[in-house]
């Protein structure tokens, strides 16, 4: 094999091809006089986020699976700025290699989304468009806290500008300030403690001080490391959101185009906690993490309730992603393998399912002009093949055995049950009455708008099935529902090599560390641990599974 | 060349070049375009430019140039401000080539002119190490902008901004003459190195002390440091758009210059009382200039504000070591007149001769109909917030751990609490570029607006630029200004006529 060898490049490539994108589709001018020359921008942005994803493929493709852990791959390290010490450091380990797959994956199926939905000012849309997916890349990828910041901001603009200029109604501007607003003041908060943090130890290396908090040597009273890791936990919090922090979602979801409302929520906070929050924070995450477990579990059946009783789609599907992302942050803050691994398998499967409903609500806001369930009903016999999509996708929102959704829920509500949080039984028991909530309001949903007799509106306008462009853009999601069903080893395998060190922090097997467990889960002596750990490095070294039998007999 | 005339050479060109433009204006014929008198301030400029280059290769391979009877000090610190007021000189001329087509002034050939002038005065204040020579340049520098300032003549509010600027100008410029009359009664000289000498042997500290706070207030009206600013908002808002970004960085970074000269060379022994007096004068400066833009509705008016803000900021780094303090706050200055000068021509582009666009409302969805100078002024509005990877946040970060570092965390977090305050008028105003009007259908088709000329469009590219380059590679200039530091001290100290004098 006398291929090149990418590995050391591969991640700049894969931000930069989208970012060299956005600036020639900022070049090229806008032309509205013909069919093509409109569409110039829209082809564009389809084949560079195509190519984007032929870049990420290769990651999968060379992972290394036996790699330690804690450590990242394909790593690119380069000095920047030597005052403040910044790193061009970017790098990929189980927690995001699949991420970055699956932004790069969702992104084509957006342009698509966004093929006739919009029709004036493309070169605006898609330029920002790719700026966001730039962004999302970025923060994948980056290592370096300081360059994560500038990620970080960095998907904030697009995303309101999208808002503000594409809003549906009147009401964008006010749901695109309060989307920036809800943002940006946390993440403010978060640079302050990253400088603090930076004034600390001198490094914003991620890795570096992953390992300065795993040897406990944060030089800081526990008060400020406490706070420093929830000035961090909050930022993310909102982006996610957590349950008490969703108030920008709404709004934020019913004026998005579907292009920007699939990357709305979810991943990037999501990630942004499993990497910094437990990365540079182990001990006060699992502080806080009893908060976090129940303010999950309320955020699940909070957003299901809600979403029963609503009537906008849009809304509904606004409510239905916080029920979803809330049962990721009930799994991750479990700390145990199998909450960790749901958890993240679970934000893959939730960005899919959620990107299949909003593209399929976009499709029949493009037919019929209204996402009001009311006027709809009947849809069925007319369009077979979008009824079709939309119960396959009902069912994988709800969890359906053979379908994503049930691998993810299901890990996620054992990780809950198994946990050692106060009242984790309370709560995993509420969670799972979210699953039934769930079920209840998307399967009320398809029958009111797929069945039944027709709306208004169903009568008023003839709308057409499913064109070509449009099954392109479901069958790829519809096909992996099924497969990451049947087959989540293929993802888990790498997501475990993040999952299980992480976990396994909480459950040792030092002697010492055994006698807390059961009585006082959270205030392990930790020092004693890392010394054992030094002492007996084989200790640490315990597959996964091995891990869990050993979980279980300690309670 | 004697040495005399090549410490003053950039000096020298734009006095001559302004002189020429003064001489030629009469020979153009009344109605005619005046834009070839531009070119030829923006070549004497640039040639100043030049100048100052060649002062620091000599002064890299011969070290300090001292003339005209140890009254000119030409080393790397004169230097970078000489080519950071070229600079700056140079990019409002570019945007103001044709500011004055569209409106019925037929006076242009003096307003470049004067911009020469103004610039050799600044260019003095910041290589002469004698009080009195500083004086000088700063009357010329100050009673140019004050011509510029009302140079939309028969407006209320330019005059308005001309007659306040003067007044207050020359009141401040008294309390300024004032100091350096008391130095030299301290110390028995004007000379920077000399009062120096002199202020540890005094035999009246009180004197010295009082004139340390008399060149305070005088800079602090020159920099619009609170409670010295209340002449800003209106000059601003009156004076013609591309002057007020020269005069908002220019003739600010001029009085740093001197500031910290004076400051760090001629008065280190007071330090522990001039120290109070920058604390009060940048925490004061920060929030009310802060609080004070919250409240705005003018744009101009608000950037006015956050200047104020900003020399509050920069006063910030004054707190610390002499190299912290020179370095942070040339990085400061610097990266404060890319992004605040690139702001103001956007302005210029934007609005034109008559300023039409004025209030934040009239900026409502302007993006969709100039996208591109749009973009330019958010992405200078998203530095002047200090967003990291734009030279506001360096700026910002530099000037923060300055004080840190001197033990002034303190300072730091009313900075950071004041950078918190300051999102929230900049966002108001980015909202408003932003944000597609209520009547907009999105199907309209893009107007077709005045077009952006070509030299305006050189001097946006040189701001955006730079302010992007002081984002992502900050180091260059870094070193630059850090280097520049130790000269003024080793000069200080070898010029000083009494060395061997021991303190009282």
């Amino acid at each position: 094999m006398n291929q090149m060898n990418f590995d050391p490049i591969i991640l700049t490539l894969i931000i930069a091809t989208p970012l060299a994108g956005a600036i020639l589709l900022a070049l090229i001018p806008e032309d509205t006089s013909s069919p093509t020359g409109s569409k110039r921008h829209a082809i564009g942005a389809l084949i560079i986020t195509l190519v984007t994803l032929l870049l990420t493929l290769h990651l999968p493709a060379h992972f290394n699976y036996s790699a330690a852990p804690h450590t990242f791959q394909f790593e690119q390290n380069l000095s920047w700025i030597p005052t403040p010490n910044i790193h061009y450091h970017l790098g990929v380990d189980g927690l995001s290699m699949w991420l970055i797959v699956l932004a790069a994956f969702l992104a084509p199926l957006g342009v698509l989304a966004s093929w006739n939905s919009i029709r004036n000012r493309t070169k605006l849309f898609y330029t920002l468009f790719l700026l966001q997916q730039v962004a999302m890349l970025g923060i994948f990828v980056a290592l370096d806290l300081f360059l994560y910041y500038g990620f970080w901001e960095l998907s904030i603009v697009p995303m309101t500008l999208l808002i503000a200029t594409f809003g549906r109604t009147e009401n964008r501007r006010r749901a695109a300030i309060k989307f920036f607003l809800y943002a940006f003041i946390p993440s403010a908060i978060l640079l302050v403690a990253i400088l603090w943090l930076y004034n600390l130890t001198g490094t914003f290396d991620l890795p570096a001080l992953q390992a300065l908090a795993a040897t406990h040597t944060l030089a800081a009273t526990p008060t400020a490391l406490l706070l420093c890791s929830i000035a961090f936990l909050v930022a993310f919090a909102v982006k996610v959101p957590v349950f008490p922090l969703h108030g920008w979602l709404q709004e934020a979801v019913a004026e998005a185009p579907t292009a920007a409302v699939m990357v709305l929520a979810g991943k990037l906070g999501l990630y942004s906690i499993l990497r910094f929050s437990f990365g540079i924070f182990p001990d006060q995450s699992r502080h806080v993490a009893p908060i976090l477990i129940a303010l999950g579990a309320i955020g699940i059946v909070y957003g299901a309730l809600i979403a029963l009783i609503k009537t906008d789609l849009k809304t509904l599907a606004a409510f239905s992603t916080l029920s979803h992302v809330s049962f990721v942050v009930l799994g991750i803050f479990t700390f145990t393998i199998l909450g960790l691994d749901g958890g993240v398998f679970q934000i893959l499967n939730e960005s899919l399912i959620g990107a299949a409903f909003f593209i399929l609500l976009g499709l029949l806001y493009e037919r019929y002009g209204t996402y009001d369930m009311r006027d709809y009903g009947g849809l069925a016999t007319r369009h077979p093949w979008m009824a079709t999509m939309f119960v396959l996708t009902t069912l994988a929102a709800v969890g359906l055995p053979m379908l994503g959704g049930f691998v993810g829920e299901f890990l996620i509500l054992s990780g809950s049950m198994q946990s050692f949080a106060t009242h984790h039984i309370l709560w995993t028991t509420l969670a799972a009455t979210g699953v039934i909530f769930g079920a209840a309001y998307m399967l009320w949903m398809i029958q009111r708008v797929f069945y039944g007799s027709p709306g208004v509106r169903t009568e008023e306008v003839h709308g057409w099935d499913l064109c070509a462009r449009e099954h392109l853009e479901l069958w790829p999601l519809a096909a992996l529902f099924l497969i990451m069903g049947v087959a989540s080893p293929l993802w888990m395998r790498a997501i475990d090599t993040y999952g299980a060190p992480i976990a396994g922090k909480v459950v040792q097997i030092s002697p010492g560390v055994y006698k807390n467990i059961e009585t006082e889960t959270y205030s392990v002596n930790w020092q004693e641990f890392n010394r054992d750990c030094i002492d007996h490095p084989g200790h640490c070294r315990v597959e996964g599974s091995a891990r869990m039998e050993t979980a279980k007999e300690v309670r | 060349m004697s040495t005399n005339l090549l410490a003053i050479l950039p000096e020298l060109i734009l006095t001559l070049t302004g002189i020429v433009i003064m001489l030629a204006e009469p020979l153009i014929a009344p109605g005619k375009s005046r834009k070839p008198l531009g070119w030829l301030a923006i070549l004497g400029t640039a040639a100043s430019g030049l100048a100052a280059f060649y002062q620091l290769q000599i002064c890299n391979a011969h070290g300090t140039i001292t003339a005209f009877y140890a009254t000119i000090q030409v080393d790397a610190f004169s230097v970078f401000f000489h080519l950071l007021i070229a600079a700056i000189v140079l990019v409002t001329l570019l945007a103001s080539l044709d500011y004055f087509e569209a409106g019925t002034v037929t006076h242009a050939g003096e307003y470049f002119a004067l911009l020469c002038f103004g610039a050799t005065g600044m260019m003095f204040m910041t290589s002469s190490v004698e009080l009195l020579m500083v004086f000088i340049g700063l009357e010329i520098s100050s009673i140019s902008t004050y011509i510029l300032a009302g140079f939309r003549k028969g407006r209320a509010t330019a005059s308005e901004a001309a007659i306040k600027y003067f007044l207050l100008g020359s009141f401040a410029t008294a309390f300024f003459l004032y100091g350096i009359a008391l130095c030299f009664g301290a110390t028995g000289s004007t000379s920077i190195a000399a009062i120096a000498a002199g202020l540890t042997i005094t035999s009246t500290p009180l004197l010295g002390w009082l004139a340390v706070a008399m060149v305070l207030i005088g800079l602090g009206f020159k920099v619009s440091a609170a409670p010295f600013h209340v002449w800003t908002p209106d000059v601003y808002q009156g004076a013609p758009s591309p002057v007020v970004g020269m005069m908002s960085t220019a003739p600010k970074a001029a009085a740093f210059a001197v500031l910290l000269r004076f400051l760090f060379s001629a008065t280190p022994m007071y330090r522990s009382h001039w120290i109070l007096m920058i604390e009060i004068l940048a925490v004061a400066s920060m929030t009310i200039g802060n609080l004070g833009a919250l409240a705005q509705r003018d744009v101009k008016r608000l950037l006015a504000y956050s200047s104020i803000a900003t020399a509050g900021y920069i006063l910030v780094a004054f707190t610390a070591s002499q190299q912290d303090a020179v370095a942070a706050a040339c990085f400061y200055t610097a990266a404060y007149a890319a992004m605040n000068v690139g702001a103001f021509v956007v302005l210029t582009q934007l609005s034109g001769f008559d300023e039409k666009l004025r209030s934040i409302q009239d900026f409502t969805g302007l993006a969709l109909k100039r996208p591109a100078l749009s973009a330019l002024l958010a992405f200078f509005l998203i530095s002047l917030i200090g967003i990291p990877f734009t030279g506001g946040f360096f700026g910002k970060f530099y000037a923060f751990s300055a004080a840190v570092h001197s033990g002034h965390t303190w300072l730091a977090i009313v900075g950071l609490a004041n950078s918190g305050v300051a999102c929230f008028y900049y966002l108001r105003v980015l909202s408003a570029l932003y944000s597609r009007p209520v009547t907009d259908t999105l199907s309209d088709t893009p107007t077709t607006p005045r077009r952006v000329t070509l030299p305006a469009a050189l001097a946006l590219t040189a701001t955006a630029a730079a302010t992007l380059c002081l984002g992502i590679i900050p180091n260059h200039l870094l070193h630059l200004v850090q280097r520049a530091t130790p000269t003024t001290t080793v000069a200080a100290t070898t010029t000083s006529p009494v060395p061997t004098l021991t303190p009282r």
